[in-house]
This record gives C-alpha cells, structure tokens and sequence, in this order.
C-alpha cells in the first residue's frame, strides 16, 4: 500500500490539469465531481498508506518516483519521505481540504467561474501535498512555491475588483520576501553539507557542525525567514488579512488550515538545524509571542467576520511557534492539527453567515442569529470553545500543551501566553455574541445543500474531539520535556485565562454590563482602538518605510539613469548611419567616381609605403 | 614589334585607359559608358599584349582572350540591362536610373 503513495499528490494535479484545460462551459457541470473527486481518492489513498502506516512499525518510508535532475554532484529526486509527522500533514491537508472542497461545491455554485475555482483549489492540494512529501529541500521549495501560487490565484479569484487583484500582489510580494530568503537558505546549505535531502542534510548538520556556532546560525536564520513569510509571523504578517479578499473556502483552506503553517512544518522538518541554532530558536519564540499578542489585540478591534478570523490565524500560528520555539515539537504539530480543524470549521461557519448575507462581512450588520441558523450557530460556538482553549474541546489539549512547555522555558513566555489565551477567549466570543445573540437582523432565506452541512458537522466533531487524536510523533522529535513537575498554579491559571476573557466578553456583549462603545468613546481609547484596528499601524509603516520612498526613487529615476547610456548609442549608430547612407546617391556614375577614387587613393598609399 | 619600346606600347593603353574612365564618368547615355567600358577593357588588354611581346611569353596573349571573353559577357549583360531600363524608363540617361538611395 505504502508505494501508493506518488499517486496522493498525482489526482489532484490530474483533475487540475482536466479543469483548465477542458473548456469552462463544457466542465461546469462535471467541474465539482473532478474537482472534489480528485482529492476524495487522494483521501482514499491516504486512509489506506495511514492505517497501514500506523499499524506497522512506523519505520520512515522513502519513495522515490523518479530523477529531477542530475549536474555533476548535485542530484535532486522526484522522492517523498513518510514519517508520522508528514502522516499528520497528509491527514490534514486531505482530509480537511476534501471537507473544504465538498462545502465549495454548495458555497461557489452560483458563481460563474465554478471550474475555475475547483482548478485552482486541486492545483494548491497538489503542490500543499509535495510540499508535506518532500524528500529534499529542492521539491519541498516546489511545493512551497506552487502553494504560493495557488494562494495568489484564489485571493485574486475574483480579480473584476481591482481590490482583490492588490490583495493577491500583496500576499504573493510578502511572502516572496520570505521566499528569497528560503532559498539562501537551501544555497548554503548546499554549498557547506552537498545535499539537498533533508535526512541527510540533519544528519551531516549535527555532525559537522557545533552547536551554536555562525553556519547553523545562519542557515536556520534563513530558513526562518521562508517561514515567517508563509505562515504570516512578525515581521511579515501584514499579508494574510488582506488575503480574506478571496472566496470564504479558499480562506478556510489555504491562510488557515493548511498553507500558512507551511512554515511551522518547515521548522519541525528541519528542528535538527534549529536545535543546533539556539539564539534562532529562541528567535522564533519570540517572534511567535509577540506576533500571537499583536494579532490578538487586532483581533479585538476588527468589524469585518473574516479578518477577525484572519487575526486569530496569525496569533494561533504565533503558538505553534512559540511552542517551536521552545522545543515542544509535538506540541506545535498537534496545535496545527487541532487548528487546521477548528478553524476551518469557523471559516466555514463563517462562509455560511457571509452566503445568508450575500457577501456582507460586517459583524455588526449581523445579530440575533442564533434561532435563524441553529446549525451554524452550535458549530460556531464549538469553534470558538476550541479556539480560545476552554476545557475538553480540541483546541484545549494542545494549546495547554505549548503554554506548559513554554513555561518550563521561560515564565514570561508562559505568561505572555495565557495573556494571548484571555484576549483569544474575548474575541472568538465577541464574535459569537454580537452575531449570533442580540436583536434578529434581516436575514436573506437560503437554503444549504447537504454538500455545505456535512462537512461544517464533520469538522465540529473533529473540533470538539479532535484532542483525543494520538498521533505516535515521539519517533519524529527529540522529547525534551517533563510534564509532571509545574507547580499547580501554572496549571490552573492555564486553564483559568480562556475563561476570564469569556466573561469579559460576555459583560460587554452578551448582558451590556459595559458597553464597549462607551469604551471606545473615551478620549485615550480611540487612538488605542484605531492601533488595533489597523493591525499595530504595520501596514502604515511599511508604507511610509518602502512603498513611499521606492514610489519617490520610481519617480527620480522616472527617465532611467542606466537607460540614457543605451538611449546615447542608438542616437549615435544612428547618426553614423545617416552619415553613410548620403553616399548612397542611387547614381551609377557617382559609384564609378567613387571606385575610381579609392582605386587611385589605394594606390597612392602603396607607393608612399 | 622589335622597334617600338614598351614605353610607348604602354603609354598607349593608359592615355586609352584614361579616355575609357573619362568616357564612363562622364557621359550619361548608357550605351557610350557601355562603349567607353570596352575601351578600357581594350586598354588593359593592350598592356598584356605589349608586357606578352617584351618577355616573349604566351601568358599575355592568353590574358588578352580571357579579357575578350569577359568583354563578350559584359556586353551582353550590360545591353539586356539597357534594353529593360529603356523599357522601364523610357530613357536610357543613366543619372535619371537613381531610384535606388538610401
């Protein structure tokens, strides 16, 4: 069974390839069975290589399909890698991206470029699956950057609005910053170990090189910065949510079930490197603190449904950093996992909300749902219990997780942490509250087809239990924790933070104890609240750090300095061609003239030499 | 042939030379340049028969029937030429035939 394997990422290239290249017209109606029926073999096939997998000895498996290339000792193979944690990602990437797909074919019925769409989507599950499969850096760099593309083309999806076409330049410019520098990264690496596969690149790393020491610093740096700008961490985060301008599924799928925490994959695929990098790791959790607390604080101040869930993408990808950062490697996969579940499960309650309204985001537009919606409004509730951690919902085991790691490491990322946990617990039930609670809105009557209810009932199961998952990836990581000594208090304080921004939430939302809009009312709130709103004024400031001055050094140079040398030769060749072409007079007697000219000229020279 | 020294002989078929080149330079009508040509041709064949005759070699009356052979050719490429620009043109001045500048 395990040979299958190459033909998980093959169905969804194959439907892509049917859907653009057949016509739109003639593949509309068959455009959702390929399109979902790709990835639904794809999911057979991985149920198959999983049960197997993960009855055996769980022994990595290596397949390789074929030579990509071959220059003198560089060799780079078409060859996938099974161990638990690319299972884990397996699972995730087809299981939750068929659940995403099935709810599309509900969802994007009425829009007309519905094979298209199903295009698109088989083209990321493909590249998303050789990027998890990847058995060296050369492919797992083609899957990260077809992903990219797949982003691109599905935020720019409705590309009439000019806005949307900005939205998806921007993401893909972003994420290219982080990109380049990935592929530094894999140079070095190249240049100082001579390989590209990844179990031979850790094994030669910890050999060769010291810990701590300028190369692995580097190298892990590098690969660092890939990381940053895929899964949307500080300083490159400003990306994902101007990237809500795609369809609802796209953003339930790609920025934030599977894509984004390509880099969180990226840094447990190569933790060796970063175990050997301790200030980088140290980097990473520090990055993943500070950015789960700043898009956290954003979260609390958006009014558009889906940047608030953009905004808690980026701080729950903060704690798989964080818990990266610290060393609880399992801990961060199980958070991606755990998320991949329930916040596809909120994004497609989300789409739900967003499809009755036709395409109104603003929460506060919305209210009293809770009776019209029975349905979305539980799966909703469950996903935010999951989301801000409370107890027995997936959402709690692994979160719980990375906050006691993060505690052994250093109390004040734990602390920070359980901070982030409370202002999670505030707005994931904010959101909840002003929706679903409150006065009943005009609500526009649509029905759901079963292709949009089954997969938001299945995706609420896996986020209530989803914690029960076990998923064997001590044979992946180095265990470096104990869990058993904390101190009681870390503990209950762990537990206890969700359930405080709950009840904050619920006295300013649900029973108007206070009013948050006295709240923002005050002088010193506003320009507070205006911070927030704007993601911490990041879009301003590299506004005014790079757009704005690159636009003013556009414009000096509007003439192009270097182009004037090229501009002088063509005049130049082109006066010497007007010189030469007078003598081109069309009289024969002047030709004549002119032999006779240099003739003698010629001559003349010969006899004075 | 003993009694005239190559001087003459050659200066002869240069000052023939020098009125074929004037001849081509300076009339328009195609045919008198087609006629100055064949006396310059006749010149330079002139001087291999006269060089021929001072080393009592062959090689310069095997050189005069080479230039006459030439000469056979050019005339008749060079009447074609006249006859089809005085289809065209109606006129057989050679400066009028300047279409072809740059």
């Amino acid at each position: 069974m395990l040979e299958l394997l190459g033909w998980v990422p093959l169905f969804p290239l194959l439907g892509f390839l049917i859907l653009v290249l057949t016509s739109e017209r003639f593949s509309k109606p068959f455009a959702p069975w390929i399109g979902i029926g790709s990835v639904g073999i794809s999911v057979l096939l991985v149920s198959l290589i999983g049960f197997e997998f993960l009855n055996g000895t769980l022994e990595p498996y290596r397949l390789v399909l074929g030579s990509w290339m071959t220059i003198d000792d560089l060799s780079v193979h078409f060859g996938f890698y099974l161990d638990t944690l690319s299972m884990t990602m397996l699972f995730v990437v087809t299981g939750v991206g068929f659940l995403i797909h099935l709810y599309s074919a509900g969802f994007m019925e009425s829009d007309p470029g519905y094979a298209r769409f199903f295009a698109y989507m088989n083209l990321f599950v493909s590249a998303m699956l050789v990027l998890v499969l990847a058995d060296n850096l050369v492919l797992l760099y083609l899957g990260w950057e077809g992903v990219g593309l797949g982003s691109y083309l599905l935020i720019g999806f409705w590309y009439q609005d000019s806005n949307n076409g900005y939205a998806a330049r921007k993401a893909f410019v972003m994420t290219r910053i982080g990109d380049t520098a990935m592929a530094l990264g894999l140079f070095l690496l190249f240049m100082q170990l001579h390989t590209f596969d990844i179990q031979t690149l850790m094994l030669r790393a910890a050999s060769q090189w010291s810990a701590g020491t300028l190369l692995p610093m580097v190298s892990a740096a590098l690969l660092l910065g890939g990381a940053v700008g895929k899964s949307a961490q500080l300083p490159l985060q400003t990306w994902l949510p101007d990237a809500m301008a795609g369809p609802t599924p796209v953003s339930a799928l790609i920025h934030a079930a599977t894509m984004v925490t390509a880099g969180v994959y990226l840094i447990a695929r190569t933790h060796s490197l970063f175990i050997l990098a301790p200030m980088v790791q140290f980097a990473v959790a520090i990055i993943g603190v500070v950015t789960l607390l700043m898009a956290g604080c954003s979260a609390l101040a958006q009014t558009d449904i889906k940047r608030i869930l953009a905004y808690s993408t980026i701080s729950q990808i903060g704690y798989m950093f964080l818990a990266l950062g610290v060393g609880a490697w399992s801990a961060a996969i199980f958070h991606l996992l755990t998320h991949a579940f329930f916040k596809a499960l909120l994004f497609l309650a989300a789409g739900a909300v967003i499809f009755c309204f036709h395409h109104e985001h603003n929460i506060f537009k919305m209210g009293g749902l809770r009776k019209a919606m029975p349905l979305t409004f539980w799966s909703f509730v469950i996903g935010s219990a999951a989301l801000s951690a409370l107890p027995f919902t997936s959402g709690f085991y692994s979160k719980h997780e990375i906050l006691l790691a993060a505690f052994e490491a250093s109390p004040i990322l734990w602390a920070v942490g359980c901070l982030g946990a409370l202002i999670t617990g505030i707005y994931s039930f904010r959101l909840v509250f002003v929706v679903f609670f409150g006065t009943q809105s005009r609500l526009v009557e649509k029905g759901f087809g079963w292709s949009m209810i089954l997969p938001v009932v299945l995706l609420a199961i896996l986020a209530l239990f989803g914690g029960m998952l076990q998923i064997p990836l001590d044979t992946v990581f180095p265990n470096l924790f104990n869990l058993e000594e904390d101190p009681i208090f870390v503990s209950v304080i762990t537990i206890a933070a969700p359930f405080l921004g709950l009840l904050i939430a619920v006295l300013f939302y649900l029973t108007g104890t206070f009013s948050a809009q006295r709240l923002a009312n005050y002088s010193w709130a506003k320009p507070i609240r205006q911070f927030f709103l704007s993601g911490w004024g990041m879009d301003a400031l590299y506004d005014s750090l790079m757009v704005r001055p690159f636009k003013v050094i556009t414009k000096l140079n509007k003439n192009d300095a270097v182009d004037r040398l090229y501009l002088g030769i063509v005049r130049l060749s082109q006066k010497f061609h007007r010189m030469v072409s007078v003598s081109q007079t069309g009289r024969v007697r002047w030709y004549a003239s002119s032999f006779v000219l240099g003739t003698v000229l010629i001559i003349a020279i010969g006899l004075l030499l | 042939m003993n009694g005239i020294p190559m001087e003459f002989g050659l200066l002869l078929s240069a000052v023939l030379f020098a009125l074929g080149l004037i001849g081509v330079l300076v009339r328009r009508n195609l045919i008198m340049i087609l006629m100055s040509l064949e006396v310059m041709l006749n010149a330079t064949g002139l001087a291999f028969i006269v060089a021929g005759s001072r080393w009592g070699e062959a090689d310069g009356q095997i050189m005069f029937l080479l230039i006459l052979t030439l000469a056979a050719a050019e005339v008749g490429v060079g009447l074609g030429l006249a006859l089809q620009i005085f289809h065209r043109f109606h006129t057989l001045d050679a400066d009028s035939v300047n279409e072809m500048q740059g």
